[in-house]
C-alpha cells in the first residue's frame, strides 16, 4: 500500500511539473509578452524597444531558465539597469539591493510573483478569492452529495420501476443543462421583477417587494445568506448532481442483483432493511470516486457561475487574469487548479482501494 | 398591424384545454403521491380460476392513468398548435407559436417522413430500427433530428438574417411588428429583438447551424484520434501504453476551462499553435484509414494499392488544404508552402482553434474508453482464433476487436456530441474563439444575460435550444444503450 501511494505521488509530481510547464509555455509565448510590454510600458513601442523592455524586466532569458526561476530551483535574475541607475531583480522590489534579497524566489519558496494588473502580490489576491470560492464549493457540495445519492439510491433500488424511470429522466435532464443555461433559466424564473414567479408573489401579497432571490451574488461576498446565495449554489448543483446520481443508480442497481441480496430477501428481511443495511454501504463505493473526480468539473462550473452571478472568487479571478494577460496571476490560478485536480484524483484512487477490500495492491 | 399574441385565435380554443389538462395532471400527481405515502400499492395481476389473467386496478392506477391521459392531452394541444399554425399560415390569427410552427414547416415534413419511413421498415434497419421500440430513444432521436432539419433548412426557416440589424427593434418584445418592412420582408420579430435589434428567432435557428456544423465533426475527429491511439495501446500494452496513458492523463488533468483560456486566445492564434496542433491531430484520420484498409486487403496487393492510394491522395489534399493557408501572411512559413491552386478551402484561424481544442479535450477520454474495451476484448476466444490463424496485429485490432466494441462506442459518440455542444456553448459564453457577431447559442446567451432581469427574451430561446439538443442526444444515447443491451 505504501509503495502504491508513493508511486502515485511520484506520477502526480511529474504530471504537475509537465502541466505547469505547459501553462508557463503558453502564457509566455512571444505575442503574450509583446502585449505585456505594450500595456506595461508604452503602447506604441517599436519591436526593438519591446525586446529591450522584456530584457530589462527579466523576460529575456531562455524559457526553461525562466520556468526554473518561477519554480524556485534556479536563482532569480538580477541585473543592473543602466538607464535607471539601479539594481533590478526578480526577488526584490524596484530600487532594492540584491544583497538583502533571497537568492531563490519561486513557487517552492511560496512566492507566487506579482500581479501586473492589480499591482499587488499574487498570494494576497488569490488567498481571499480562494476562500470565497471555498464557501461556494462547500454549499454546492452540501446540496449535490445528499440529493444525488438520494436520487440515485431511490432510482436504483427498483430498477425499471416507474420511480426509476422518472428519476433517471430527471438526472439525464440535469446533465443536459449546463450552468450557463440553468443559471439563465433560474434568474428569469426566480430573480426577475418582470417575469417568472416573483411578480406573481408580489401580486398575491406573499412577498413584500422585489424578487424571490437575488440574481447577483455580489453581496454574498460579504455575507452569504439564503436570499443572495441560493441561485449560484443551485446552478452549480443542478448540473453537477445528474452524473453522480446516474453513477449511484448504476452501482445500486448492480448491488441489488447480487447474490447476498437475494439471500437476504429469501430469508425474509424487509425491503427497507435490505436497502438500508445490506445494499447501501456497498453501493456507495463507486459514487465516492465519482464525487472526488467531480471536482475538476465543478471548477469549470465555478468559473461560469462566478462570471454569471458576479461573484469575485477564484473562477472570476481566472477569467480576469486570462483576459487581461496577467501572466503571474494566471499561472498561480493554474497551479491551484492543477493542484486541486491532481489531489482529488489521488484521494479518489487511494480511497477506492481503501474502501473496496476486493482490490488489494500486491 | 398589431403585435402578435402568443397563441392567437387557436389559443382561444386550445388554452382552456391546456389549462384543464395541467390542473388535472397536478391534481392526479398530488393524489398519487398521497396514496403512495399512505401505503397504497398499484394493482396486481390476479390469476383467475380459468387460468386467465385479470389486472385489478386500484386508486393508484386510476391516478396514474389520469396523469398519462393529461400528458397526452398536452401533447395533442401542442400538435394542434403546430397543425393550426401550418394550416392557417397567418400570424395574426395563429399567434407567435403558430407562426413559428409555420416557419418550421420543412422541419415537420422532414420529421414526419423520416419517422414514417423508419417505423415502417424498423425490423430491417438493425440497431437504428430498434431505436423505434424505445419511447425514450424515439423522443431523443426526434429532438436531435428537429435541430438537424432546422440547421439543414436554415435558409427557408429563418425569416431574417443572423446579423440583420433593425435598430428600432432593439429589445422589442416577442411578436413585435417591423416599423417599415420592405417588400417581401417578414414583418414580425417572432421572438423579439436582442439588444442590437436582431431577430432572436432567426439567430436561434442560425445558431443550430453553427453548432451542428462543428460538434459532430469534431466528435468524429476526437474518435479517430482516440481509436488510433487507444487500440494499439490496449492491445500491445507495455511502454507504448504507459507513455500514451500518461499523455492522456496529462490532458485530462487540465481543467477544461483553463485549457480553453490558454488555447483559444488571439495571441495563441497569432503564434500559430492551432495550425501546429491541427497538423498533428488531423494526421490521425488519414493514418487510421490507411491502416484500416491496408490490414484488410494486405493479401490482395492490387486492390490494396488502389484503396490506399485513394486514401492518401484525397486525404492528403484535404489535409494540406486544411492546415495551410497561403493567403495569411501572419502564419509561420511552414503553413504557406502548399501551392494555392491545390488549396481547396481555407478555414479561418478562429474556427480552426475552436475545432482543434474541442478535439483535443475530447480525444483523451475516448482513448481511455477504447483502451479499456480493448483490454477486455483481447482476451476473447475469437481474438485467440485470429492469432492462431496468423493474422497480423493490425488486422486483429481493427477488424476483429474494433467492430465488437462498436455498441458502447456508438452510445458514447451520441453522449459526446452533446458534451461537445456544451463545450462550444461554454466557449461562446466566454466569447472565446467565435466572432462577436456569431449567432451560436453560447454567445447569444452571453449577450442576453446583461439585461436578463429586464428583457429575458433574447437569452432564453438559445438556452432552451441548447438544452433541448443536448437532452435529445442524451436520451438518444440512453435509448441506444437500452436497445443494444436487449439481445
Amino acid at each position: 500500500m505504501a509503495f502504491f501511494i508513493l508511486r502515485r505521488f511520484g506520477v502526480m509530481i511529474l504530471t504537475a511539473l509537465c502541466l505547469t510547464f505547459v501553462v508557463f509555455f503558453l502564457t509566455n509565448l512571444a505575442p503574450n509578452l509583446e502585449k505585456l510590454a505594450k500595456t506595461q510600458g508604452n503602447a506604441r513601442m517599436s519591436d526593438a524597444e519591446v525586446i529591450s523592455w522584456l530584457d530589462r524586466n527579466g523576460y529575456g532569458g531562455p524559457l526553461v531558465m525562466r520556468y526554473g526561476e518561477w519554480l524556485g530551483v534556479v536563482p532569480g535574475w538580477v541585473r543592473y539597469d543602466e538607464l535607471a541607475q539601479e539594481w533590478r531583480g526578480r526577488c526584490f522590489e524596484k530600487g532594492g539591493s540584491p544583497e538583502d534579497a533571497p537568492r531563490y524566489c519561486g513557487l517552492l519558496q511560496g512566492d507566487l510573483g506579482h500581479s501586473t494588473v492589480s499591482d499587488d502580490e499574487v498570494a494576497n489576491i488569490i488567498g481571499g478569492r480562494l476562500a470565497l470560492t471555498g464557501v461556494l464549493m462547500f454549499w454546492a457540495f452540501a446540496v449535490i452529495v445528499p440529493s444525488a445519492l438520494l436520487v440515485g439510491v431511490l432510482a436504483g433500488m427498483r430498477e425499471g420501476s416507474r420511480t426509476d424511470r422518472v428519476l433517471s429522466t430527471f438526472s439525464i435532464g440535469t446533465t443536459a443543462t449546463p450552468e450557463y443555461v440553468s443559471g439563465v433559466i433560474f434568474i428569469v424564473l426566480l430573480a426577475s421583477s418582470q417575469t417568472g414567479i416573483s411578480p406573481l408573489l408580489v401580486q398575491w401579497g406573499w412577498l413584500e417587494s422585489g424578487t424571490l432571490f437575488l440574481g447577483s451574488a455580489r453581496s454574498a461576498m460579504d455575507g452569504p445568506n439564503f436570499w443572495n446565495f441560493t441561485l449560484p449554489v443551485m446552478t452549480i448543483a443542478f448540473y453537477g448532481m445528474g452524473y453522480i446520481a446516474r453513477m449511484t443508480r448504476a452501482s445500486m442497481a448492480e448491488v441489488m442483483t447480487a447474490q447476498y441480496i437475494r439471500t437476504a430477501r429469501l430469508k425474509g428481511v424487509s425491503f427497507r432493511n435490505i436497502v438500508l443495511k445490506h445494499a447501501l454501504r456497498n453501493a456507495l463505493i463507486a459514487p465516492f470516486t465519482v464525487i472526488m473526480l467531480q471536482f475538476p468539473w465543478l471548477l469549470t462550473g465555478v468559473v461560469i457561475v462566478e462570471t454569471l452571478f458576479n461573484y469575485n472568487g477564484f473562477g472570476w479571478t481566472l477569467v480576469q487574469a486570462a483576459s487581461n494577460n496577467d501572466i503571474e496571476l494566471l499561472l498561480a490560478c493554474s497551479v491551484v487548479a492543477v493542484f486541486v485536480v491532481l489531489v482529488t484524483q489521488l484521494i479518489s484512487d487511494i480511497g477506492y482501494v481503501y474502501l473496496n477490500p476486493r482490490i488489494r495492491i500486491s | 398591424m398589431e403585435p402578435l399574441s402568443w397563441s392567437g385565435e387557436i389559443g382561444l380554443l386550445l388554452n382552456p384545454i391546456l389549462l384543464a389538462a395541467v390542473v388535472v395532471f397536478m391534481a392526479a400527481f398530488v393524489v398519487n403521491i398521497a396514496l403512495s405515502l399512505g401505503g397504497m400499492r398499484p394493482g396486481e395481476m390476479v390469476i383467475n380460476a380459468d387460468h386467465s389473467l385479470t389486472l385489478r386496478r386500484g386508486p393508484v392506477d386510476y391516478s396514474l392513468m389520469t396523469m398519462r391521459y393529461a400528458v397526452l392531452v398536452v401533447l395533442l394541444v401542442f400538435i394542434g398548435h403546430i397543425i393550426g399554425g401550418v394550416v392557417l399560415n397567418d400570424p395574426q390569427r395563429s399567434g407567435i407559436i403558430g407562426a413559428m410552427a409555420a416557419r418550421l414547416t420543412p422541419v415537420w415534413i422532414g420529421l414526419v417522413v423520416l419517422f414514417a419511413l423508419s417505423i415502417s421498415f424498423k425490423r430491417r434497419l438493425g440497431l437504428y430500427g430498434k431505436l423505434f421500440d424505445s419511447p425514450i430513444g424515439m423522443t431523443g432521436f426526434g429532438l436531435v433530428m428537429f435541430w438537424v432539419f432546422a440547421a439543414v433548412f436554415v435558409q427557408s426557416i429563418a425569416p431574417h438574417g443572423p446579423i440583420d440589424v433593425i435598430s428600432q427593434m432593439r429589445n422589442e418584445l416577442p411578436g413585435s411588428v417591423l416599423p417599415a418592412p420592405r417588400e417581401g420582408q417578414y414583418v414580425y420579430y417572432l421572438l423579439g429583438g436582442d439588444n442590437l435589434g436582431r431577430c432572436v428567432f432567426s439567430r436561434m435557428i442560425y445558431g443550430a447551424f453553427e453548432v451542428l456544423k462543428i460538434a459532430p465533426l469534431a466528435t468524429l475527429f476526437a474518435f479517430m484520434v482516440g481509436i488510433t491511439l487507444g487500440v494499439p495501446a490496449g492491445y500491445f500494452g507495455g511502454k507504448l501504453d504507459i507513455g500514451v496513458t500518461f499523455l492522456a492523463n496529462l490532458v485530462l488533468a487540465f481543467p477544461v476551462i483553463l485549457l480553453f483560456y490558454l488555447l483559444v486566445t488571439p495571441e495563441i492564434v497569432a503564434a500559430g499553435i492551432p495550425n501546429y496542433l491541427s497538423m498533428v491531430l488531423f494526421l490521425f484520420p488519414i493514418l487510421f484509414l490507411v491502416i484500416l484498409f491496408n490490414s484488410r486487403y494486405r493479401t490482395q496487393p492490387g486492390l490494396r494499392n488502389i484503396i490506399v492510394a485513394i486514401c492518401v491522395g484525397v486525404g492528403g489534399i484535404a489535409y494540406m488544404s486544411l492546415i495551410s493557408d497561403a493567403s495569411d501572411p501572419d502564419l509561420p512559413r511552414l503553413f504557406r508552402l502548399w501551392p494555392k491552386a491545390l488549396d481547396l478551402f481555407d478555414v479561418p484561424g478562429n474556427l480552426l482553434i475552436v475545432f482543434v481544442s474541442v478535439v483535443f479535450v475530447n480525444s483523451p477520454t475516448v482513448f481511455r474508453i477504447v483502451r479499456g474495451m480493448v483490454l477486455d476484448i483481447k482476451t476473447r476466444d475469437y481474438v485467440a482464433a485470429a492469432q492462431t490463424r496468423g493474422e497480423g496485429p493490425w488486422y486483429i485490432m481493427l477488424w476483429e476487436i474494433l467492430p465488437n466494441a462498436r455498441g458502447p462506442l456508438i452510445v458514447d459518440f451520441c453522449l459526446r456530441i452533446g458534451y461537445t455542444t456544451i463545450l462550444l456553448g461554454t466557449l461562446g459564453f466566454f466569447g472565446l474563439g467565435v466572432s462577436p457577431e456569431s449567432p451560436d447559442w453560447g454567445s447569444t446567451i452571453n449577450e442576453g444575460r446583461r439585461l436578463l432581469t429586464i428583457y429575458p427574451h433574447p437569452a432564453l430561446p438559445p438556452a432552451l435550444a441548447l438544452m433541448s439538443l443536448v437532452l435529445g442526444l442524451n436520451l438518444l444515447a440512453d435509448g441506444l444503450r437500452e436497445e443494444s443491451l436487449k439481445d
